[in-house]
Formats: C-alpha cells, structure tokens, sequence
C-alpha cells in the first residue's frame, strides 16, 4: 500500500534516518563533522544531489533499461555532484576548502544510489521527491547533531563561539579521526536506547 | 627508491585510507563480522584499486588535462572505475575462476566504495607522478586490507563477548573502530 507524500517525508526523520537507522554513507558523517557548520554544509549539499537524482531517476524509470539501471544512476547522480562542486566552488568558497575530496565523493555516498535504487526507481516523482527530502533532512540533522558534540567537546566552541570560560581545556580527542568512530558510535547506542522499545 | 618506501609506509600506517582519512567505512563495517568475507574484500580491494589509480592518472593527464576539463573529474573517475570494475569482473570470471569465485559479491561493491575513488582523487590533489601514483594506489590499498582484517579479529572476538543491549553490532563496531584507530595514531608523526 502506497504511503503518502507527508509519510515518506517524516520516515527519513527518525524511522529511517541515515547513518543510524540505515548504515549507509558513513564516511562524510565521520570525516565531515568537525564542526557544526561544516556538517550542515555538507548534508544540504547531499540533499541537494538526493532529491534531484532521486526526482530525474524517478522520472526517467521507465526509459532506462534495467540492465544498465546502475551505470545510468551513477551518471545521474555524478552529474548533479558536479553541479554542487562548481556551485559550491563558486559562491561559498571557505566551505568548499574545508570539505575538500568529500565533495566529489558524494557521488559514491551510499545513500544516494541506495535511495535512487531502492526507492526512487519504484515510486512516482512526488513521492521520490517527498523521500529525498526527508532522508536527506534527517542525513543533515545528523551531521549537525554529531558535529555539534565533537565541536562543543573538541573546540569549546559553537558556530566558532566559545561556551566555555576560558579555563576550559579542549578534548582534542573528539575532533580526531579516533573520536569521530567512538563519538557515533555512542551516539548510536543513545539512539537505540532511546527509540528501541 | 628511499622516497617510495616513505611514501608506502606513510600510505599505509600513518595516513591509513579508513582509520586517519575516513574513506570506505561502509565496507569496513559491512564486510568485518567475519573473517572470510574481510580478506575476500581487502583483497578485491587490492586489485581493483591499482588498476583504477592507474587508469584515473592517465585519465587525468591525457584526457582531462590537456584538453582542460578538470571540471568533469569527478564524472569521468566514477566512469572510469565502474567499467573497469565490470571488465575485471568479466575478465576473471572467463580466465581465473578461482578467484572469481573468491572475490565474489564484492567486486561490483567496490564501485561504490569511496576509498577507490578517494584515492584517485587524492593522487591527483597530491600532484602525484605516474610511479608515485602507483606506489600510493598499492599501499593504500594494503593499508585498507591490513586495517580490515585486523579488525575483523578484533570483531569475532567481540562475538564471544556479553555485550549491552543497545551498544550491540554497529555501535559497538563504530567504538572498536575508534579504538584502533587510536592505535594507528601512534604511527602520526613518524614519516
């Protein structure tokens, strides 16, 4: 049974949310979270390539033979990474610095070819349109979530502020690569605690 | 000959492609909950990471480069890498069946494992020469085996062990993987 549009929206917030609830595209999540900004940078640059490779597949489900489904996805998908590389290139250039290679790798993130495969090449334009959107929020809530811990532990600051006085030592720990895995790690462990009954 | 052995061990230990640079988590916590399925993939790993740095550099250099379309990098990599994925599959599938058969399901993951493509890209940022590509390409890609393999030890030894409820599977994997890479962290500053 179909669901409709607001439900496919509201699953990517918490039913389905990456990278915890789907285990998918875990290297952005780990590499990218530094900091609460870049975080959300990088999670609406992959909603963007999420809801527009997921609406063309979506459009074009019926044109592309399924033999050749994957390679045609990809280009699909690496298309639209190359319109957010020279966008983002262009217009917030301190970003585009700070995410570096992560930017053309969105292009081999999991979740985006996972949706365009599962999802996007079985259900109508709208409904693959309402999807990309919610799981590409819950992808960018996520990542400013698991950003925003490491940043206010390993910086001391919030949006480059500082919350803590200045007798606050940093845990430098938390914006390791060591800190990245033991921090979502955790973070998932809450989640299950949490939603799990 | 000195400066490639320093490049490898950096390639391998210091800058290690999944516990220093993030690349290719998925199937490092995908493909680590048993031993056979983690040297199946560390070594498709392997093989089809050589080939495609190779393949990416002359991409980049003869194609790319002096035609000036470095804009279309990231088009003509991913391009590069699925066909050349699907060739050795087809090639190994008619000549070495053994390995085939070994290899498995885990040769077309690779199109989508970020670690291939991440090195690719990296060789080109580095400004890397055709030899140091290679060197780079191999011992990134043994480094990508070493550090699958030792924690897919780690992972069947967690098996045995009476872990809590929420933490189980992925989380746990996620704080295992945090603390080898705190091991590898030790190599920092080496090279």
């Amino acid at each position: 049974m179909a669901k409709s549009i607001t439900q496919e929206f509201v699953k990517g917030l918490w039913e389905e949310i990456p990278p915890f609830r789907l285990v998918l595209g875990l290297c952005p999540t780990l590499a990218v979270t530094k900091t609460i900004q870049d975080g959300i940078g990088m999670g609406v640059a992959t909603t963007f390539v999420l809801v527009c490779s997921n609406v063309l597949v979506s459009a074009m489900r019926n044109i592309i033979p399924s033999k050749v489904r994957i390679a045609a996805f990809i280009i699909i998908i690496a298309t639209f990474v190359t319109v957010v590389e020279l966008l983002m290139q262009a217009f917030t250039y301190p970003l585009f610095l700070s995410l570096g290679i992560f930017i053309p790798l969105i292009v081999v993130n999991c979740i985006v070819l996972g949706r365009a495969e599962a999802f996007a090449s079985k259900n109508a334009v709208m409904h693959s349109l309402a999807d990309g959107m919610g799981i590409g929020t819950g992808f960018t809530l996520a990542l400013a979530a698991l950003g925003a811990v490491r940043e206010v532990f390993g910086s001391g600051t919030f949006w480059g502020m500082p919350v803590f006085g200045p007798s606050f030592h940093p845990f430098s720990f938390m914006i390791q690569a060591p800190g990245a895995f033991v921090c979502l790690g955790l973070m998932l462990c809450i989640m299950n605690l949490v939603g799990k009954k | 000959m000195g400066d490639y052995i320093i490049l490898a061990i950096s390639c391998i230990l210091v800058n290690n492609i999944l516990l220093a640079q993030y690349l290719g988590n998925c199937p490092f916590l995908g493909t680590s909950k048993k031993m056979e399925t983690a040297v199946g993939m560390a070594m498709a790993v392997v093989f089809v990471l050589v080939l495609a740095g190779v393949f990416t550099w002359l991409t980049e250099a003869f194609i790319l480069k002096p035609f000036k379309m470095e804009y279309l990098r990231t088009v003509s990599f991913i391009l590069v890498i699925a066909s050349l994925v699907q060739f050795v599959e087809m090639f190994l599938k008619k000549s070495i069946p053994a390995l085939y058969a070994g290899l498995g399901i885990f040769l077309p993951l690779i199109t989508t494992n970020c670690a291939v493509m991440g090195v690719c890209l990296i060789n080109i940022k580095e400004e890397y020469t055709f030899m140091q590509a290679l060197v780079a390409s191999f011992a990134y890609a043994a480094g990508f085996g070493l550090a699958l393999i030792l924690f897919a030890g780690v992972r069947e030894r967690i098996l045995l062990a009476r872990v809590p409820k929420p933490l189980q599977d992925t989380s746990i994997g996620l704080v295992t993987a945090g603390m080898l890479s705190l091991a590898f962290f030790a190599f920092k500053g080496m090279v």
